[in-house]
């Protein structure tokens, strides 16, 4: 039992920390939203220069092999810096569902190709799941992963339709998607399609919960900064209890939210189809973390933080949208809810981390 | 990240389980505030002493099994799942022993710690002072240097467990010059010394819980300083640390109580629900997850040679709401009965122990140092907020 990440793994958040620091600034956030791609190629070169096309790619497919836990502290880093391109989705979610398709030797001759090109940062595909009424960034994506039913259909953007929507966020950049299914796109269906858009759903509110960890530390950053700043009656804002509760209750959520998170990329690493209520609970408490870190960051900035010039609202409106994609609280609390009651939920202090282990952890329905 | 248990831990799990299984009272013991019942919980201690189950992380010379902390917790599980009465001494085991450990010289663990593990002496602990609540650094109670003694006078109040315990441990001031947290040490005082009353203070649910201890004149020898003189500052905060960060209140308490709520809650029948219990239900049984996964997490980074830091404010925060929470959404399940003392079998069998348990969650906010103290901690200590 060893519930600590490694040197290694560490490091490397820290390496990725320092480098979107330099890189991903407000002002560079800024002047994305004026372009009609919403991206910053250059950074995404640099992005991919640290592996996150071929990260979460097992080794016999030319990746390198790493899992969920590695990389969940790189999804919190990026969140932290609130970085608008979808690398996190790209490499969390996507590329394990191709690599999924590949495993189960589903798929047709383009889901090598396209995985190829995700692993060398030459291709982009984004993943419309049904809980999703929206696709970030899908008209810079080159394939969309998309579900008719319980199939899942790999079809170039081209042979698509996109209808823009504007996101709160400006940042995001939404399309809702339509697509004529034909065989010629299908690459699964029937229960093997079902089961990947559960792991997909699954990996997609880890994805959304490690990033609003993430965002949570980034207003609280910002939070300190501005109460030790801004003066009032003579004094920093910060001085008064009144301001300091309302960072200190975010962070006590926080604290609590991270072990929840990492327990639940843990339990998709290692046990993929057992890992709902974890899942679910991760995203949950990120989701309420970050919602409160939001509401209380915006009252520490007094009017300031109403404004558009204030950068607060990078991130305060990442965590508007984070909260509510891959499962609102809505879905997330039923599925655990659904768990709770079951006749043979193993509640209780013995079974922190499952039966015998966190494989069995869940009786699979 | 390796959240599997060993083999040993898996072996260590069942040894514990088996011999709670056979020594667990069948039926709950009386309250540990009433005269039989503080007996019954010391005969209780005695009994775990002798499996040497009393403090399962300390060495064994000590009674203990050298366990680390993540048997600690896996021992806490098993305990709370057997339903195992609460730990009288818990002053004693959880917070002066591993302080006694970290600061006592060989003579002084001697002398205590094997006392502490049997049972034979339990331990209150006297910070507060009338005038020295939040504000623990106006401590006024004086304990002068005599020789190879001190003589302590003033007083001590809200002392958990004084009325019917043997020892009591706390922060005394022995440089009458000093002001603030200088010139403070900690002493130990044995109850039945010449010269000290103790008040008892009936708690919320009319029970002597806690103790007001009057000093008149005590004398204690010099021996049972702890740590230097004046050093009794940095003491206590090594103590207060360990009863916020980890051991005071282990997850399996709040596990099990979520767990029992989860229960009361399928077993609602047809009553009409607040619509927000289902949703409060739902955040106890998580919130007490989280504060286990948190706990493995810190167990981990201690037993990988870290160190607990200011965030071990945030704990205290954490289970004292969680408390409260869980029990009001058990009051809220039992409605118009909750307000019932259960006395007859079947009351206490249907209402069980949440009126009193919901009663002592109002406390956990206060002791231990309030939340608002906490909260000032955590804004300045551990996010740097600016302090004037
Ligand atoms: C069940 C129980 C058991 C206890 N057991 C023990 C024990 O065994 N030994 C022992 O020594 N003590 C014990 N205590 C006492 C406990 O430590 C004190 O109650 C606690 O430190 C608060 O002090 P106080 O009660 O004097 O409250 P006060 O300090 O008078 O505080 C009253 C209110 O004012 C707030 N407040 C005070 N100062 C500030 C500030 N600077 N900023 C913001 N808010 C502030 C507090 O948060 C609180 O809400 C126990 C208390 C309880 C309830």
């Amino acid at each position: 039992m060893d519930f600590t990440f490694s040197d290694d793994q560490l490091s490397f958040r820290d390496a990725l920390h320092a480098m979107l620091v330099g890189e991903v600034t407000t002002d560079r956030i800024r002047s994305r939203w004026d372009t009609d791609s919403g991206t910053d190629e250059a950074l995404l070169q640099q992005i991919q220069a640290f592996g996150f096309g071929s990260m979460l790619v097992p080794e016999s497919l030319d990746g390198l092999g790493l899992d969920l836990v590695d990389f969940v502290l790189l999804a919190e880093a990026c969140g932290r810096a609130a970085l608008p391109e979808p690398v996190v989705e790209s490499a969390m979610v996507v590329t394990p569902l191709l690599v999924d398709v590949l495993d189960r030797g589903l798929g047709n001759g383009f889901v090598q190709e396209v995985l190829d090109g995700l692993i060398a940062g030459t291709t982009s595909v984004a993943v419309a799941h049904p809980i999703n009424p929206c696709v970030n960034f899908a008209h810079r994506a080159d394939w969309l992963l998309l579900e008719h039913g319980d199939e899942l259909h790999l079809i170039h953007r081209d042979s698509t339709t996109l209808k823009s929507h504007k996101s709160v966020d400006p940042s995001r950049r939404l399309a809702s998607v339509t697509f004529d299914p034909s065989s010629d796109t299908q690459i699964a269906n029937g229960e093997a399609g079902a089961k990947l858009w559960r792991a997909t759903l699954n990996r997609g509110a880890l994805a959304s919960a490690a990033q609003l960890l993430g965002l949570t530390q980034g207003i609280i950053d910002q939070c300190i900064q501005y109460s030790t700043d801004r003066h009032q009656f003579g004094r920093a804002i910060g001085v008064n209890q009144a301001v300091k509760h309302l960072m200190a209750d975010v962070a006590v959520q926080l604290e609590y939210v991270k072990p929840v998170v990492y327990r639940a990329a843990y339990t998709a690493a290692v046990s993929p189809d057992r890992a709902d209520f974890a899942v679910s609970h991760a995203k949950i408490a990120a989701a309420r973390a970050a919602m409160l870190a939001a509401r209380n960051s915006i009252q520490l900035h007094g009017a300031m933080g109403y404004t558009w010039e204030c950068d607060l609202q990078i991130w305060v409106k990442r965590c508007w949208a984070l909260a509510r994609e891959w499962g609102d609280d809505g879905f997330h609390k039923n599925r655990m809810h659904e768990w709770l009651l079951r006749p043979n939920a193993l509640l209780g202090p013995e079974f922190t981390f499952g039966r015998r282990s966190i494989t069995d952890s869940v009786d699979v329905a | 990240m390796d959240l599997n248990y060993t083999e040993a831990q898996h072996a260590f799990r069942a040894e514990i389980r088996e011999w709670l299984a056979v020594n667990v009272p069948r039926t709950p013991l009386a309250s540990f505030d009433t005269k039989e019942g503080f007996a019954a919980h010391r005969e209780w201690e005695r009994t775990l002493a002798k499996g040497n189950w009393g403090m399962v992380t300390w060495p064994e010379v000590y009674g203990g099994r050298g366990c680390d902390l993540i048997e600690w917790l896996i021992f806490e599980e098993e305990y709370y799942r057997a339903g195992a009465p609460l730990r009288v001494n818990q002053n004693g085991i959880f917070l002066l022993g591993p302080t006694l450990m970290e600061y006592g010289t060989e003579e002084q663990k001697a002398r205590f710690i094997p006392a502490m593990a049997s049972g034979d002496e339990i331990w209150a602990q006297g910070w507060s002072e009338p005038n020295a609540g939040s504000d623990m650094a106006a401590i006024r109670c004086r304990a002068d240097r005599d020789g190879d003694e001190f003589v302590i006078n003033g007083q001590k109040i809200w002392s958990t467990r004084a009325v019917y315990a043997d020892w009591v441990f706390g922060l005394f001031r022995t440089d009458p010059a000093s002001e603030r947290h200088r010139g403070l040490s900690k002493i130990l005082v044995p109850l039945n010394a010449a010269g000290i009353t103790v008040r008892p203070i009936a708690q919320l649910n009319g029970l002597p819980g806690f103790a007001e201890i009057f000093f008149d004149d005590v004398r204690v020898p010099a021996f049972n300083m702890l740590g230097g003189e004046g050093e009794g500052w940095n003491i206590a905060m090594a103590t207060a640390g360990f009863e916020r960060g980890l051991m005071l209140r282990s997850p399996a308490r709040f596990q099990q109580a979520a767990r029992r709520l989860v229960d009361l809650y399928r077993d609602r029948g047809n009553d009409i629900l607040d619509p927000s219990i289902e949703d409060a239900v739902l955040r106890c049984y998580m919130d007490a997850e989280a504060y286990a996964l948190s706990t493995y997490q810190t167990a981990s980074k201690l037993t990988r040679g870290g160190s607990i830091g200011p965030e071990a404010s945030c704990n205290k925060i954490f289970w004292s709401e969680m408390d409260i929470l869980i029990h009001e959404t058990a009051m809220k399940l039992l409605g118009a009965r909750a307000e019932i003392e259960p006395e007859t079998a079947t009351e206490i069998t249907e209402l069980g122990s949440w009126l009193d348990g919901f009663m002592f969650a109002q406390s956990g906010p206060i002791y231990a140092g309030t939340n608002e103290i906490q909260r000032n901690i955590i804004a300045e200590r551990m996010l740097g907020m600016p302090r004037k």
